[in-house]
């Protein structure tokens, strides 16, 4: 019963936060490389870095970049945004780092 | 090897420009030269530490460290650039006139160039420590072809030296009857892109709305990827996709450095009559 309560209480306040995206980055890559989410809504971004080594989510379409260091999470803020594609990169392996947020 | 070459270009420009148009803007300055090295040298070892404890920055302020740092770090840099360039629109051309006794000169001076070392050691230690960690990771991995990639990140330091030393000669060499509002149009639109710059890391930090976002996309036109668009948008804050909150800071920083170089500039001549 108590704990039912705490978590009826609690309720609220899972409500007023954005909801997020978890991209895991391993190898150089993004997974998922593609991320769907809706638009005219604020979105929270949390990269996951695996590797060993930094990396530096950029997008010039989302107006973000930011470092991750080796083996930590950081996290983004997107939008509210309008419909279409906004890819997004690792710069720091840019060959091998691509990935797209999809916004519908 | 023209991946790291690139990455590494783009991060010493930035740096470079500034230190280009301040070495110039400042050359009747006294001492000026020795401040500026000290500048980036403290920015060098800044850049070091701020690299190794890039995780712990991170994680500060529920994992926004690094954007309020920036955004500080921006933020200080364009007040500084906002007192150098008042001050050179009063001082300047007197003391290119050396109109004034050497000790005058002297005291004027110092405050001055405290100032130039603070501007120089915060841009070098904003764009290096990012140098630092892609160079550290680079040589940290094990898939082979380090030497070359680590060639690539010296070809992009040069190069970038370069560009900021190619600015730096071709403005010295504008007469000295245009050179203070040159260089002083030069500092005002530089100041002005790094608040713009400042602005984008406060709203990626949720501490500002964007307002309108974007407020324009040129993109398809000028991309910043492009070797014009990085160059713009080092030296006058050129962003393809800007909100309207960098356009406020922006629009706010022109205007307000404006009214203090005119200001200044004013009672100078006032001074002289």
């Amino acid at each position: 019963m108590r704990l039912f309560l705490l978590i009826v209480l609690l309720q609220p306040l899972g409500a007023f936060a954005e909801d997020y995206v978890v991209i895991i980055i391993k190898n150089h890559k993004f997974q998922p490389a593609e991320i769907t989410i809706p638009a005219g809504k604020k979105m929270e971004l949390i990269v996951d870095n695996q590797d060993a080594t930094p990396e530096e989510f950029e997008s010039h379409e989302l107006n973000r970049e930011k470092i991750i260091a080796g083996n930590s999470k950081a996290r983004i803020f997107i939008g509210p945004l309008t419909p279409g594609r906004y890819p997004f990169f690792g710069e720091f392996n840019e060959a091998t780092a691509q990935g797209v947020i999809i916004v519908k | 090897m023209f991946g790291t070459a690139v990455i590494v270009f783009r991060e010493v420009l930035e740096a470079s420009l500034i230190i280009g148009i301040l070495a110039a803007a400042t050359r009747t300055v006294p001492n000026s030269r020795s401040w500026l090295a000290a500048g980036v040298l403290i920015g060098l070892v800044g850049s070091g530490i701020v690299a190794m404890f890039t995780d712990v920055i991170g994680s500060l302020a529920s994992g926004m460290g690094q954007e309020i740092f920036n955004a500080a770090v921006l933020g200080v840099a364009v007040l500084m650039l906002a007192w150098h360039n008042i001050w050179m629109s009063s001082h300047g051309a007197a003391l290119a006139a050396s109109a004034k006794s050497i000790g005058k000169k002297i005291t004027d001076g110092s405050n001055e160039c405290s100032i130039l070392l603070i501007i120089v050691g915060l841009a070098v230690l904003r764009e290096g420590s990012e140098t630092v960690l892609f160079l550290h990771g680079i040589a940290a991995s094990d898939n082979g072809g380090q030497f070359s990639m680590l060639l690539g990140g010296l070809v992009g330091v040069l190069s970038g030296i370069a560009v900021g030393y190619t600015i730096y000669a071709g403005l010295l060499r504008i007469p000295m009857r245009w050179f203070f509002t040159a260089t002083g149009i030069l500092v005002l639109l530089l100041a002005a892109g790094m608040a713009s710059q400042t602005a984008h890391f406060l709203i990626q930090a949720d501490l500002l709305p964007s307002l309108v976002a974007p407020l324009w996309d040129t993109s398809a036109i000028l991309s910043e990827k492009s070797l014009l668009g990085m160059l713009l948008h080092n030296l006058i804050g050129y962003n393809s996709r800007p909100t309207g909150m960098q356009m406020v800071f922006y629009i706010t920083t022109l205007i307000s450095i404006g009214i203090g170089m005119k200001w200044a500039n004013r009672s100078r001549k006032l001074i002289v009559k």
